[in-house]
């Protein structure tokens, strides 16, 4: 997953994170050296938020290249998961514009977002699973971006393809024998777990993590960063992710952004960040 | 440590007290229009006792107690069915009414009042509306309750999924699920136990609803309940009454275990 970077607001070239075909609307281009260049997944350009006339970041500029995972920092209220929701076209940006895997999110039809989504993968920090239905029902539910309709409703309806497809997530993130318990009746961790099996299932080219591990135990926060960045390994997944956690953040990511007083302070390689660098965003 | 202790009350402002006043003005207009009378509380006790007098012992004939059985099931009837399409209607209504879900706000206004506009007509005038409509019978009684059910239902349901966590939904929305997919998938089945409290209490309604429609002729046993009256028959009015009582308190029973059982403790 690492990337190397020249500098810190530099595109990265990657050449051995291919595993996963490019997508329809993302070729990779060659550099002046004739070096191929990962394609980007997501740009941001000039980002404003403001709520009610309240400015939660402004002038927010970035570019994410495929198979990179970017650890997004700062501290609460600076508008780290408002940026998620405006990356994903989940909350309209106040000012600039966001280019999602190819599409300006804020001049693209509603139906063409809905197409970008399906690409993404998000899991949140409560986990947001449905608590009534099964987790495989839960897990089913990622597909319905790609497969709309009310055969995804439940696994009952599902098609064949689709119980398969979800069965093999839930495999993937260990929990394939409690396919059939209902979800409000699992563990914080487990949660999770099926919170990222439902955001794998549709084999997405994004993966983006709000505090995946914020209301889990050290333990089991652990285990639950490990799999997520296994899984996104394994597949070339661009992953952006926030963190309170600057072990995380450092650990995990290639590169960091640090959020601070509504601007994007930092921008630069994990590997030539300190844990004091990150500190400073706290203060 | 302080030895500052709060007081108990706050003073009272001159507009407070105004208010209060206005309040107490109120209820006195209220009683006043609503012929309060003292004197007729103390002197009715008599004339209740009377009436028990005539009515009791109630009448337990078998051929009594048949007819008004029957009659008492077609009541139950009228009110099962009512309440069932109600509630079934109701789930469309409430997706049009709520707000944030799949309609814009102006629809959801409309469908709002509408549903208000159910609310505000008692059943007894729509059990008159639709015997004017369907003619005599249960027929209308069942009218009058998919009305009033409607009503009910479909404003309750509308504040439920509104008032539902909203990760989950978000979470189906990014994977890129339309509106109606993520309603049916993450809305309905968080406010489900607020949804089948709410079927349960409206069927309780409408059990209590139904046992005097008949007044109008609308079906079921309210009208065995006028005729008693008209006929001073009042052992059988007695027989209509502690049947009414037995099968709302038997229903309200059962939909309390069933609520048990189906949500547990979940609202």
């Amino acid at each position: 997953m690492r990337a190397s970077h020249s500098s810190t607001t530099s595109l990265v070239t990657d050449l051995s994170l291919k595993s996963r075909p490019a997508p329809k609307t993302q070729v990779a281009s060659t550099g002046a050296l004739g070096v191929p260049v990962a394609p980007v997944d997501i740009e941001a350009s000039c980002v404003s938020k403001t709520f009610a006339g309240t400015p939660i970041f402004s002038d927010v500029s970035f570019r994410l290249v495929r198979a990179e995972a970017v650890a997004l920092v700062g501290a609460n209220g600076t508008g780290k998961s408002t940026l998620l929701r405006c990356l994903m076209g989940l909350l309209p940006v106040s000012d600039g514009r966001v280019v999602l895997l190819g599409q300006d999110t804020g001049t693209t039809s509603h139906a063409a977002l809905r197409g970008l989504r399906a690409r993404i993968g998000l899991v949140s920090q409560k986990h947001n699973l449905v608590p009534r239905l099964s987790v495989l029902s839960n897990v089913v539910h990622g597909l319905l971006g790609q497969r709309p309709g009310l055969r995804h409703w439940s696994h009952r309806f599902a098609p064949e393809a689709s119980r398969l497809d979800a069965m093999q997530a839930l495999e993937k993130v260990g929990l394939a024998d409690l396919a059939l318990r209902r979800a409000d009746r699992l563990s914080g961790g487990q949660s999770q777990r099926v919170a990222i099996a439902r955001a794998i299932v549709g084999a997405p080219e994004i993966l983006i993590a709000d505090e995946p591990c914020a209301s889990l135990d050290p333990a089991a926060g652990e285990d639950v960063m490990d799999l997520f960045f296994q899984l996104a390994r394994e597949n070339g997944v661009t992953v952006v992710f926030t963190s309170h956690h600057i072990d995380h953040a450092l650990r995990y990511g290639d590169r960091v952004l640090g959020l601070a007083e509504g601007r994007l302070r930092l921008d630069a390689t994990a590997a030539s960040l300190k844990p004091a660098d990150l500190r400073g965003l706290y203060d | 440590m302080t030895d500052a202790i709060p007081p108990r009350y706050d003073r009272v402002s001159a507009v407070g007290f105004l208010g209060y006043a206005a309040g107490v003005a109120l209820i006195v207009w209220c009683l006043n229009g609503a012929g309060f009378s003292l004197e007729k509380v103390t002197t009715s006790p008599p004339r209740f006792a009377d009436f028990m007098s005539r009515a009791w012992p109630p009448n337990l004939e078998p051929s009594v107690l048949e007819r008004l059985g029957w009659k008492m099931i077609e009541t139950l009837q009228i009110a099962v069915a009512g309440a069932v399409i109600g509630v079934i209607l109701s789930v469309p209504v409430a997706l049009l009414a709520a707000r944030g879900l799949v309609a814009g706000g102006w629809i959801n206004q409309v469908t709002r009042t509408i549903l208000g506009f159910l609310r505000a007509v008692p059943d007894i005038a729509w059990a008159l509306v639709f015997v004017v409509a369907v003619g005599l019978g249960p027929f209308a009684g069942m009218l009058a309750i998919v009305v009033d059910t409607v009503g009910f239902c479909g404003r309750f349901f509308a504040d439920d999924m509104e008032g539902t966590d909203k990760g989950p939904a978000e979470s189906l929305a990014a994977t890129g699920a339309r509106k109606i997919d993520v309603v049916a998938c993450a809305t309905i089945p968080a406010a489900m136990p607020a949804f089948i409290s709410t079927s349960l209490y409206a069927l309780e309604k409408a059990v209590r609803s139904s046992t005097i429609l008949g007044l109008v002729g609308a079906g079921g046993i309210g009208i065995e309940l006028k005729v008693g009256f008209d006929l001073f028959d009042y052992p059988t009015a007695m027989t209509v009454i502690l049947m009414i009582a037995v099968v709302v308190i038997g229903i309200e029973q059962i939909s309390g275990w069933a609520r048990n059982r189906i949500i547990g403790t979940e609202r």
